[in-house]
């Protein structure tokens, strides 16, 4: 009795705090919702809708439209884990020693290096890419440079290179594999450079003398103190480069050929061209669901859940 | 790899200039093997520096750094038979407690490190901590388990970077007193840097005071206390009252080793003559607050005003102002004499051989307020 009495006002007091967090969360969530919930569940059930765009589409649970897809564009879909894969290497190697660079070695250049490193941003991603076409083209910026350095042959043994293992035609840079790694790679750079600085810069210097100390040699120190205590940023650069470098086919557009067509540019078309909607929301969501299987088990090994 | 025999750590005029200063300035030391020895002076006075050196992680710019007959003045840290006990620690943070302790094993392929790792971690009552992170210990915690993480490879030397600094006061008295048994456990050469002049006169059998990049004098504690070399040893370590006085021919009568000097009041002071140094007029002479009584008990006697008394539980502290304005400091063991009114005429005395003499061209202020932090 008394204690109903004492807690009634309390109760309604703290009820009416509790609103405020849900209220803070309300436009995120909303904007959520209509963005991004909405759209994902009509994706799925587009993807398992049959009929046609002129006649409308019914949702009859037509799971062989995924068989259809996959069995249709698993090269593509291979392809573009490959290249993201590919990509995400190479702007790791690059970004690495970069953003230690800036980190730790920089000086009073920091603020200037960093501004640099999203300076490409200013310009429109297409440009930038373009601009790749007159780099690596035939008669493009990187071979007049190596003919008037007559280091034409280092050129074309780089091309031969890469028609060996795969990523050329033997005689070109430009609508190559290569090509396409590369501007990926360039276009996402950013993207593992900035968290793998936020990372290094936090290290603590100190440990790596105290590793020194403790008679690890400086390859030793690298591998036993400072990359574990990177990963989290190693793990964030490479989530940021690896999911839209995925889903990416504006690189694959202008600097690649037929040959290294990516999944994004078979949704493109199917969504847009050819007018398939089931078949182009069943290859986004293979995709989507690629992702996210490669993502949990990646995380899940670089164990990066005990360093946070 | 890192076997160079062992011995006494033996460091060769040693300089280390920075692109503006001389952190070290022609330095030559010789630690004996197995003793516990200080670097104690303020900062910026080339301690740390020259325990950087040692471990390897500044190069000396001259100079040459021995461990017994082996020269490592040129090799790598990790190449190095000398651990270091850091001021921040630096305790890997992805690694669990044992595995800190185990990194220096491991790196040498050590197949004993898991008995080994435990054993030290146990030396520091630490062994129940084994599979936490450092982060889930205490300062003082992890301050023993860099301890441990030193110790554990038995390196010819074990460099200690003030590291106690960190703890309060009462973690820091425990852990002085602990770290001086392990010292003695283990029978390794500890250097041990600090800037807390008291902490330095506890742990070591032998203390260098540093300043300006030179070492000011080399001794075990109580000479350093009762004989400072220099002005700024003098009031570095504990308080000193420093009365310029003069040997003049007319009052230096030498009498059953006693020397008679006159200050500037007309005063004269008998004083031991084997501290007089040869060939000086102008002295300064030094004596230590405790060393002082009021009353007349003492041989030599001065008259002065109380100008302040502070109680300090154990002893009470008086300033006493003589006529020509100096102030003495004089501190009386609370021995339930009761104490003195401030505005008491006073007497001041102490007995000749209980003072120290130094040059009068040394200045009187060096080392003064800088003692801590």
């Amino acid at each position: 009795m008394t204690e109903a009495v004492s807690a009634g006002p309390a109760r309604r007091r703290r009820r009416r705090l509790n609103w405020v967090p849900y209220a803070l969360l309300a436009p995120g969530m909303l904007w959520l919702i209509v963005f991004f919930a909405v759209p994902t569940v009509s994706l799925v059930s587009q993807s398992l809708q049959t009929g046609d765009v002129f006649n409308g589409y019914t949702l009859t649970w037509h799971v062989q439209t995924y068989v259809d897809a996959l069995s249709t564009y698993w090269p593509q879909l291979v392809r573009s884990l490959v290249y993201a894969g590919l990509a995400t290497v190479f702007t790791l190697l690059l970004g690495y020693p970069l953003a230690w660079f800036i980190a730790h070695r920089s000086g009073r250049f920091k603020n200037v290096l960093l501004v640099l490193v999203i300076a490409p941003f200013f310009t429109s991603f297409l440009i930038r890419t373009l601009a790749w076409q007159t780099i690596l083209g035939n008669g493009g910026l990187l071979e007049t440079t190596t003919d008037a350095l007559h280091l034409s042959w280092l050129l074309h043994g780089f091309e031969s290179f890469l028609g060996l293992v795969g990523l050329g035609t033997g005689n070109q840079l430009l609508y190559t594999p290569f090509a396409v790694v590369a501007g990926l790679t360039y276009n996402f750079l950013p993207f593992m450079v900035l968290p793998l600085y936020a990372n290094i810069e936090r290290l603590d210097l100190r440990l790596v003398e105290a590793a020194s100390d403790l008679y690890a040699t400086p390859a030793s120190a690298f591998r036993k103190v400072i990359w574990p205590l990177s990963l989290p940023g190693v793990v964030a650069g490479t989530l940021l480069t690896f999911i839209p470098a995925a889903g990416d086919y504006i690189n694959s557009v202008l600097l690649g050929s037929t040959q290294t067509v990516m999944i994004g540019q078979v949704i493109d078309s199917q969504f847009l061209r050819v007018l398939n909607y089931p078949l182009a929301a069943a290859l986004s969501v293979s995709l989507m669901a690629l992702i996210i299987t490669f993502v949990t088990v990646y995380v899940r090994r670089a164990g990066t859940e005990e360093l946070v | 790899m890192t076997e160079h025999g062992s011995g006494d750590l033996r460091l060769s005029s040693v300089t280390k200039s920075f692109e503006r200063f001389t952190a070290v300035d022609d330095i030559s030391l010789t630690i004996p093997q197995g003793s516990f020895f200080a670097l104690l002076g303020p900062s910026g006075c080339g301690k740390t520096t020259t325990l950087r050196m040692v471990a390897g992680l500044e190069q000396p710019t001259v100079g040459t750094i021995h461990i017994g007959d082996a020269d490592i003045t040129s090799l790598k840290p990790y190449q190095r038979n000398v651990n270091t006990v850091f001021q921040s620690y630096a305790l890997f943070p992805h690694l669990n407690i044992i595995d800190n302790v185990a990194f220096g094993l491991r790196q040498r392929k050590d197949g004993d490190w898991k008995r080994k790792a435990q054993e030290a971690l146990d030396l520091v009552e630490l062994g129940h901590t084994a599979k936490k992170k450092p982060t889930q210990l205490s300062g003082g915690m992890q301050q023993r388990v860099a301890l441990a993480r030193a110790l554990v490879n038995r390196p010819d030397v074990l460099l200690l970077d003030e590291p106690l600094g960190a703890l309060d006061l009462k973690l820091r008295r425990q852990m002085q007193l602990e770290l001086k048994r392990i010292q003695s456990e283990v029978g390794l050469t500890f250097i041990h840097v600090t800037h807390d002049q008291e902490e330095a006169m506890t742990m070591a059998d032998t203390i260098a005071v540093m300043n300006g990049g030179r070492i000011e004098q080399l001794a075990d504690p109580s000479t350093l206390y009762e004989k400072p070399a220099s002005t700024f040893v003098a009031n570095f370590l504990g308080q000193s009252n420093l009365l310029p006085a003069e040997v003049s021919a007319e009052v230096a009568s030498v009498e059953s080793g006693v020397v008679t000097v006159r200050t500037r009041d007309h005063d004269d002071i008998a004083v031991a003559a084997e501290h007089l140094p040869p060939g000086i007029r102008s002295v300064w002479v030094g004596v230590r607050p405790e060393k002082l009584r009021i009353g007349e008990a003492g041989r030599n006697r001065l008259r002065g005003v109380v100008t302040d008394a502070s109680f300090t539980g154990v002893a009470t502290q008086y300033l006493v102002r003589l006529p020509w304005g100096k102030e003495l400091v004089v501190v009386q063991q609370n021995d339930g004499s009761g104490r003195l009114p401030v505005g008491e005429n006073v007497t001041v005395s102490w007995d000749p051989g209980q003072e120290f003499i130094l040059d009068q061209a040394q200045d009187a202020d060096a080392g003064v307020e800088i003692d801590d932090d």
